[in-house]
């Protein structure tokens, strides 16, 4: 997580030797040339020095594959968007821009907007955010500030593993016990001290936004969980010795900690919100899948991921198709935006700070 | 040397074969089956392996693939494979080519036949049904349902179990005086077809105002992802009201509701009704063989049914193969037909056999017939 530039240096050069001596199966005559592309600079990529020849055949070669996968990367990225521009573009003529305004979703009439589904999107990540954050900052604070070593193990591997679990193995326990339990016990109560709110009215099922917005909430809290505390794990230990010698208490000295990791934290709170964006099966179990927008979170909605993993495999009709393709356009466009502006914000929180540790 | 150099280059080198090997076999993968031999008019018998590929509805998987296994013993030399993608999944690709036979529960769309390439046959193969299931604490007895009342509940019209219309057909019954919940499919699905086409037929609402779809848009009510998903979100809330398919249905105990038919009986869903209401439909049966069964007249038809199809080209290209397709086909609807009862599909009626006989029969290679040719 720290000195991510001069880690990656070792490991260049390390690599290099390995790679000269199994692959041209000559040993290295001495330690690899110091003058690479990183060079002095270390963190200014120079062309014309990574493209110079180094007298290192391996050197070489062993840049273009790097420069080869990074092109790649782009290159796929480009094509994605290319081709799915190009598969739409009966529903981008069709619709234009009131594709994102429209709020009918009729295969039987051909008629598609997408606006319930970026809705449904954008709520059920929000209130899964606003249960994630402070859940894992607690549990990371937790684990990396307070818990005795043989305490903080099992916890950290328990966050692990739940990360591991098949998002479809979460939606069938959301069905089967989530529901159920926010239906019996959490809806009800939320409906009667809250129900002023338009947030809080209507019939309680147990199926809808909120149901939705909960399992991204414990599928995403694992992730948070873990960046969080290898931030503060990466925040040097002379920090928390200098506020604890000036005086400061346990929590105080946990508050210079956290300014100190700000930026780590909201990386990996972008981190969740990109998995909560994109989950797919889950929340396709609990949402309750109609394409409506109500003030309620009782009531059911749909997400983007939802309605291409429902409704692709049988659209058979061509505007059908270059819909649902134009929303998975969007989709992109989605995450794209969210991930910039929660760039920004990261920007805005640490321009002031000099933090040391990054994780992003 | 030290160890971990020693190590560390050998897990290079392991890299770097891995690399190249992936390099070479994206290169050399060649396509399984494609390259069958040419103008081999009784290839079928000259030991070589045939390979055909199948694709389409997942609502026949489980019978095709019992099919595939037995007939796999039988004729050792041909083997299938049948990927169950969803029946738009099957259209797509038996038009696409990419597969020797698709499957599909709906007919395919006059526009979609248009599309293709060549000539398609629909071969019938079993039929399948669809049941009204819920969830209602008390309620003992089998709910009764008239055509009227299931197209009001799916619009929204009729909002509480106690409605007087619901009361009109299930006397005794204890109905509780709550909000019904709709449950319906949320992904494509034949199954909503067969249930929406039969709403349509029965509703001159419902057709105008929602239609006949896979995927239509829904007045009212929660979606659930598969048959599963659908049982699912019923099992777990009171009050709830969905439909599935028959034999999903019973294998999983669900209570199903009787519905009343056009006859003005109230039939309680099963193979026997089923392929009923196939029977009294076969007078109508159109030469290509694409209708739609729902609302039949017989008097103990069940009235949300289909047929389920495989589609196949008429005329094949390659001989071995259609012949091998053409002989596994009727196979299947003569003695495949015997293991859907227990796999809860209902069974062609014999008039059926003979009209989809008639099909196979049809299909050539080269100007001859393939069926003729054993």
């Amino acid at each position: 997580m720290i000195r991510i530039d001069s880690s990656i240096h070792l490991f260049i050069e390390s690599t290099n030797q390995c790679f000269n001596e199994s692959i041209l199966m000559k040993p290295s005559p001495v330690t690899p040339n110091p003058a690479t592309a990183y060079g002095a600079s270390a963190r200014r990529w120079n062309w014309r020095r990574a493209l110079a020849p180094t007298g290192n055949a391996g050197d070489a070669i062993f840049r273009g594959l790097l420069f080869l996968a990074a092109l790649l990367l782009l290159v796929i990225v480009g094509a994605m968007v290319g081709s799915m521009a190009s598969n739409s573009a009966l529903s981008l003529k069709r619709f234009g821009f009131g594709f994102l305004t429209g709020q009918t979703w009729n295969p039987v009439r051909d008629e598609f907007g997408a606006l319930p589904f970026i809705y449904g999107t954008v709520m059920s990540s929000l209130i899964a955010l606003f249960i994630a954050v402070p859940l894992s900052l607690g549990v990371a604070i937790f684990l990396v500030e307070q818990a005795p070593r043989r305490l903080a193990r099992p916890i950290a591997f328990l966050v692990e593993l739940l990360a591991a679990i098949p998002s479809v193995v979460y939606g069938l326990w959301g069905i089967f016990v989530l529901a159920p339990v926010l239906r019996e016990y959490v809806e009800p109560p939320l409906a009667r001290w809250l129900g002023w709110l338009p947030l809080f009215q209507g019939t309680v099922t147990g199926i809808g936004l909120l149901t939705g917005g909960v399992i991204l909430a414990i599928m995403i809290t694992p992730i948070i969980t873990a960046v969080v505390r290898d931030v503060l794990t990466a925040v040097p230990v002379s920090q928390r010795e200098a506020a604890l010698a000036l005086g400061a208490t346990k929590w105080e000295t946990t508050r210079v900690v956290l300014a100190n990791a700000a930026s780590g934290i909201a990386g990996a709170i972008i981190l969740g919100l990109g998995r909560a964006i994109g989950e797919t099966m889950a929340v396709t179990m609990v949402i309750g899948n109609r394409p409506k927008i109500s003030a309620s979170l009782f009531e059911p909605s749909y997400t983007i991921a939802s309605v291409i993993a429902n409704e692709f495999t049988e659209a058979t009709d061509d505007l059908y198709l270059s819909a649902l393709v134009e929303i998975g356009l969007i989709l992109f466009l989605v995450t794209f935006i969210v991930n910039g502006i929660a760039k920004l914000l990261v920007w805005s929180v640490t321009r002031g700070t000099s933090g040391t540790a990054r994780a992003t | 040397m030290s160890f971990s150099q020693k190590n560390s280059r050998a897990i290079s080198a392991l890299l770097c074969v891995a690399m190249l090997s992936l390099f070479l076999s994206g290169c050399s993968g060649e396509r399984v089956g494609g390259g069958a031999l040419p103008g081999g008019g009784n290839a079928g018998d000259s030991g070589g392996a045939i390979r055909l590929q199948g694709a389409g509805a997942t609502f026949p998987n489980p019978l095709y693939q019992k099919w595939l296994s037995e007939y796999g013993k039988l004729n050792p030399n041909v083997r299938i494979d049948y990927q169950s993608i969803g029946s738009g999944g099957g259209i797509k690709q038996i038009q696409a080519q990419t597969v020797d036979f698709g499957a599909s529960d709906a007919p395919m769309t006059d526009d979609e036949i248009r599309k293709s390439p060549g000539e398609l046959l629909h071969v019938p193969t079993v039929l399948g049904a669809v049941v009204l299931t819920y969830n209602l604490q008390g309620v003992e007895q089998p709910l009764k349902f008239s055509p009227e009342v299931i197209a009001d509940i799916f619009l929204g019209k009729i909002k509480r179990w106690d409605d007087a219309r619901i009361k009109a057909d299930n006397a005794g019954a204890s109905l509780p005086a709550a909000d019904i919940t709709v449950v319906h499919r949320s992904d494509g699905s034949g199954t909503t077809a067969v249930f929406t086409d039969y709403l349509s037929k029965v509703s001159p609402e419902w057709k105008e105002k929602v239609g006949a779809d896979k995927s239509p848009q829904w007045p009212t009510g929660q979606g659930g992802k598969g048959n599963e998903g659908v049982t699912g979100q019923i099992k777990q809330q009171p009050n709830t009201i969905g439909y599935v398919e028959l034999a999903y249905a019973v294998q999983n105990r669900l209570p199903v509701a009787h519905i009343k038919n056009s006859a003005g009986n109230f039939v309680e869903p099963s193979i026997d009704a089923v392929t009923a209401a196939a029977a009294a439909t076969t007078s109508s049966l159109p030469e290509d063989l694409r209708t739609s069964i729902t609302n039949p007249t017989g008097a103990d038809a069940y009235p949300i049914a289909s047929y389920t199809y495989i589609l196949a080209y008429k005329e094949q290209k390659d001989a071995a193969k259609g012949k091998a397709l053409v002989d596994f086909l009727w196979w299947g609807i003569h003695d495949g037909e015997r293991f859907a009862k227990d796999l809860q599909y209902a069974p062609l009626p014999a008039d059926v056999v003979k009209r989809a006989e008639a099909k196979i029969n049809s299909i050539t290679s080269g100007g001859k017939t393939l069926r003729a040719a054993q």
